[in-house]
Parts: structure tokens; sequence; C-alpha cells
């Protein structure tokens, strides 16, 4: 009896998880199979599971009707220049606040911690206040600088340099190793793991910031994917077909980033709830 | 866990300072042997500091400043005292932001709290089959693009053809809501779209909790005949305790920031409405601050609301470290 009970236990507990993955796939499917379905066919009531007419139609549209190209390119450039910014300066900025002895350190640390608490969101007018002054706004430098460092990642950062051994940089010196160099060639390559997870939050948030380029660009030379995308979803209301496609063209690279850092992404969000 | 040690970031600091030892003959200068430790330690320091400085400090300062001012469209901008906090208090927008806000975080954060849990419990059960699967399905919305998942759904919500209204139609409802064209169910369908995106996430969080509960305990419970629910109330929920309170805090921030979806879900769509439509229904509060600064370009006003999101959010981080730092007993 008990025995038929576990069983019909284990089933519903496979039954509800199926329901569920149905729930969360559902969006996405019906997001990648619209993108090859044709508008008649996408409006169709009841729906088609599978494109009757597949067609590669839409995204050439995306491409042709709207910058979509000049979108990704400049994505690119964003999410690559706050990566390498991020990463360099917490890594330098960790392994100061880690391993050297200096006066202002603990303030320094204290302000950093604090400034976590304040959101974006209640920055954001002086920058663009600051952004016009420099005159930056609509440019891609105006996209990327409040991005260009994380005090988060420096945070980070410094908790990972900690566990650098004091002697392998005592031992450099004794050496005759310049600062640059033990820091390069000894702290850089020690803490590389960290490095990369910083790299790929990074990654992740700057492509997917949508707030910020929609207030800091008013045409398409600077505008990066996720705002490209909304402008053009105003512009085109009921080409619901070319929508999908462009929405499944932003997605893509996000997937290929799980699929190839799927064990640093989990790790790195279970260990500080990063991607808040 | 690293994360549950996070927000206690001062206590961290404290045996941070390398101990002390013998200098070796070398050193000149402080600890740690270099030449010149002060003035490296600011090359490093340098260019985080300084950028730190221009889009971090200085921003935020001149925000709490900003809100001081009165700033009209055209003409110049002058000291105003508390003006713009005295108008808060009088603006009706604000409050109905404020209340949406609220809604939002009410709903919200308990769903995705509760089900992630549920969820991280069942793919957390010894048996089950095909963890790695799981796991990755229930976390594919939160790697999606938000704008693309956004208006993904908004069609899925359309009255007519979106599939949610033919499903219901099917199941023998007359008149299915109208969705993003009600005032009435437009915020609950932006809701569910913010759960459907966080539930993976959340369950990340307290996988990575359940695991480090030490196995031994529910072997010892298992010894002592104890049954699966008095072991999950007597172990799981103390000790996975710590990363719950973790969990909402993350996700009641979330909420207080939240802009993408409602934005793009409510803005351009079928009835042409403005973002946070219809009639204010989906205003969360970052909105509220987008409007006023970039459409009525009123930004000392908006600094203003933009001081009472900070404020909200300090309140929240700082209950998380009191909660989160009492030591929580074994």
């Amino acid at each position: 009896m008990s025995l038929v009970l576990r069983r019909a236990g284990r089933v519903t507990l496979y039954l509800f998880l199926t329901v569920g993955a149905v729930a969360m796939l559902y969006p996405l499917f019906w997001m990648a199979t619209s993108a090859f379905k044709p508008l008649a066919e996408v409006m169709q009531v009841p729906p088609t599971w599978w494109p009757q007419h597949p067609t590669l139609d839409n995204f050439k549209a995306v491409f042709r009707q709207i910058p979509f190209a000049q979108f990704f390119v400049n994505s690119v450039i964003v999410s690559a220049v706050c990566v390498v910014s991020v990463t360099l300066t917490s890594a330098a900025a960790g392994y100061a606040l880690a391993k050297f002895r200096f006066r202002g350190r603990e303030l320094v640390f204290y302000i950093l911690v604090a400034s976590l608490v304040v959101p974006f969101q209640s920055r954001m007018i002086p920058l663009y206040e600051l952004a016009l002054d420099l005159h930056i706004k609509n440019t891609l430098l105006g996209v990327i600088f409040p991005w260009l460092v994380d005090a988060f990642g420096v945070f980070l950062m410094r908790q990972f340099m900690l566990s650098v051994p004091d002697e392998l940089i005592e031992a450099a010196r004794v050496d005759g190793a310049g600062e640059i160099r033990i820091f390069t060639r000894i702290v850089m390559p020690l803490t590389i793991s960290a490095m990369s997870t910083v790299a790929i939050f990074t990654f992740l948030a700057t492509w997917e910031e949508f707030l910020w380029p929609l207030i800091i660009t008013d045409d398409n030379h600077a505008r990066t994917i996720p705002v490209g995308l909304q402008t053009f979803s105003e512009q085109y209301l009921t080409n619901v077909h070319w929508q999908m496609a462009g929405a499944l063209v932003a997605t893509i690279p996000l997937f290929l980033m799980f699929a190839f850092f799927q064990r640093q992404i989990i790790a790195g969000i279970a260990m500080s709830g990063l991607k808040g | 866990m690293t994360s549950h040690s996070m927000p206690s970031t001062g206590r961290v600091g404290a045996h941070s300072v390398p101990a002390r030892k013998a200098r070796s003959p070398r050193s000149r200068h402080g600890t740690m042997g270099a030449r010149h430790p002060q003035l490296w330690a600011w090359m490093f320091l340098g260019p985080a500091v300084l950028l730190f400085g221009l889009v971090i400090a200085y921003p935020t300062i001149a925000s709490l400043k900003d809100s001081l001012y009165r700033t009209p469209a055209f003409g110049t901008k002058e000291f105003s005292g508390l003006e713009n906090y005295r108008a808060l208090v009088q603006d009706h927008l604000f409050w109905k932001s404020l209340s949406v806000t609220a809604i939002w975080t009410v709903v919200v954060v308990p769903a995705v709290a509760i089900l992630g849990l549920l969820l991280a419990l069942a793919l957390h059960t010894r048996w089950l089959k095909g963890v790695g699967f799981w796991r990755t399905v229930y976390f594919a919305p939160v790697m999606t693009s938000m704008v693309a998942a956004s208006y993904t759904w908004k069609w899925l919500f359309d009255p007519g053809n979106g599939i949610i209204n033919v499903v219901l139609r099917h199941l023998g409802v007359a008149h299915p809501p109208e969705w993003l064209a009600s005032p009435t169910w437009a915020l609950p369908a932006v809701m569910a779209v913010a759960i459907w995106q966080q539930i993976g996430y959340a369950m990340i969080l307290y996988l990575a909790g359940l695991q480090t509960i030490p196995s031994y305990l529910y072997e010892a419970a298992e010894l002592d005949g104890a049954t699966g629910w008095k072991k999950f109330r007597y172990i799981t929920v103390p000790l996975l305790n710590p990363t719950i309170v973790f969990v909402s805090m993350i996700l009641v921030i979330n909420a207080f920031r939240v802009f993408t979806i409602p934005y793009v879900m409510t803005s351009g769509s079928l009835s042409g409405q403005t973002a946070g439509g219809p009639l204010d229904s989906t205003r969360v509060f970052v909105l509220q601050i987008y409007d006023v600064a970039w459409s009525q370009f009123n930004f000392g006003y908006g600094a203003a609301n933009a001081m009472i999101l900070m404020l909200l959010t300090i309140v929240v981080s700082v209950v998380q470290m009191r909660i989160v730092q009492r030591p929580f007993e074994y």
C-alpha cells in the first residue's frame, strides 16, 4: 500500500514539474516558432503549433527595415568595453584592498560597500545631466560610461584576492619582480575564475540593460538591441512576426552564453545573488 | 555561503588585515614588503576610484542636491529647499505609483519566493531524475532577453488572438479579461510575467542553500525515526531560513526597481497608450521617475522622487543586514 502511495507521489511530482515546464517554455516556443511564420499564420485562431509555411522573410525584414545589424554591433561594443573595464578595474582595486596596507583603506572599503545599496535609478538624473555636459548624449560612450566600474565587482574581487597567499607575493618581491609584474603574472592567473565570473555577469547586465540606453539615445545610431527592439515594436505596432524574429535574435546570444558558461553562471548566482 | 556574509561586509573587513609577519630585511615600508606600498596601492585603486567618483559617488550626491532645486523645462534652476518634497505629498501620481509598487511587492515577492522554494525542494528530492534538465528548463526565462520576453507575453495576452484568451474561451469563459487594455487586469498580467521570469533565479539561490545543509542531520533524524514532514519542519526550514530571508530581500529590491517589463508591455501597445497605463494602473515607481524626468523634463522633481526610491531601498537593505546578521541556531 505504502509502495503504491509512494509511486503515486512520485508520478504527481513529475506531473507538476511537467506542467510548470510547459508554462516556462511555452512563451519561448511561441516566440521561436512565430519568428518563422508569415503574419497571417501568427494571427490565426486557433494558433498553429508548428509553422505551416516556414519562412525566413521575417529575419530579412528585421535586418532590412530596421538597422538591427547596427544595434547588434552597438551591443557588442558596449558590452565588450564594459566587460574589459569592469574586470580590470575590479581586479586591480580588489588586489589593492586585499593585499596592501595604506592610509584610507577602511574608508574606501566602507564607501564602496555603502554604495551597493544605492540603486542606479536614484542617480540616473545627474548621470544624464553629466552626459549633456560632456556632450556624449546619444553616443556609444554615453551608453557605456555609467557601467565602466562596478562596486560589487570590486567587492567580489577583494574577497577572492584575500585567498591569494601572501607568501607567493613576498617571494616574488624577494626575487625582484616589479609590482605590475606580480599583479599580472601571479595574482591575476590565481584569480582568473573570479575574474571570469565578474566578466560574465558584466556582459549579461550590459547586454540586457534597457532603461539607461532608452534615456540616453534618441536615434538608431547608438541604440543597443533591447532599446532598438522596443522602438522598432512601437514603430511597427502590429507586425508581430517581425517582432518575434527580432526577439529571437536578441535572445540567442544570451542562450549561447548560458550554454558555454552554465556552471559559472549558476555558481555566480548561488554565491552572491548576482544578476539581481 | 558567501551570500550570507555578503551584506555584513563590515565584519569581513576586520579579518582581512594580513597577519603581521616577521619583516623581511628588504621591506622598507609597510607590512607587505612592497617599495612605496602607499603609492602602489593607489596606483592599483586609481582607475576604479576615479570612475567610481565620476559615475557613482558624484551622481548620488548630485541627485540629493538636484532634489532641492526648482528646475523649469526652460529657464534657470534655483534653490527651492524642500518644495519638491512638499509637492510629492500632494501628487496623486506619486501615491499611485507608490501603491502600484507596493502591490507589486506584496504579490510578486511571496509568489516567487514560495514557488521558487517549492521548485528547489522538488529538484532536491533524492530520487528525482533529470535534475539538470529541469533546472535548465526553469532557468530559461532568466536567460531570456527581458524586452523580448515582455513583448512575447504582450501578444500571448492579446485580448483577441492571444493564446491565453483562446484557451479561456475554449474552457467556456465567454468574456475573458481584456488584459493589457483593462485597468483592472493589466497589472496582474504584467506581474505574472515578472513571476515567470524570476522563479528560476530564486530556485538557484535556494538550491545553493539546500546544498549547505549537511546530510548527516537527515541521516541522524532518520535513525531517530523522523518522518519526511518532521525532517522538513525541524531541519530544512530552520537551516534554510537565512537563505529565505536573503532571497526575499533581493526580490523586494528587484520589485522596487522594476521597469522594463511594465514599460515594454504597456507602451505603444494595441491602443497606442503611454507606458504605465491604462489609467496609470501599471505605473510602477521607476516609471514615475522616468516620466517626471524625461516626459515632463522636470529634473529637480524627478530627483526628489528618486530620493524616495533610494530611501526605500536603504531601509530594506538595513533590515536585511539586521536579520541576516542575527545568528541562526542549529
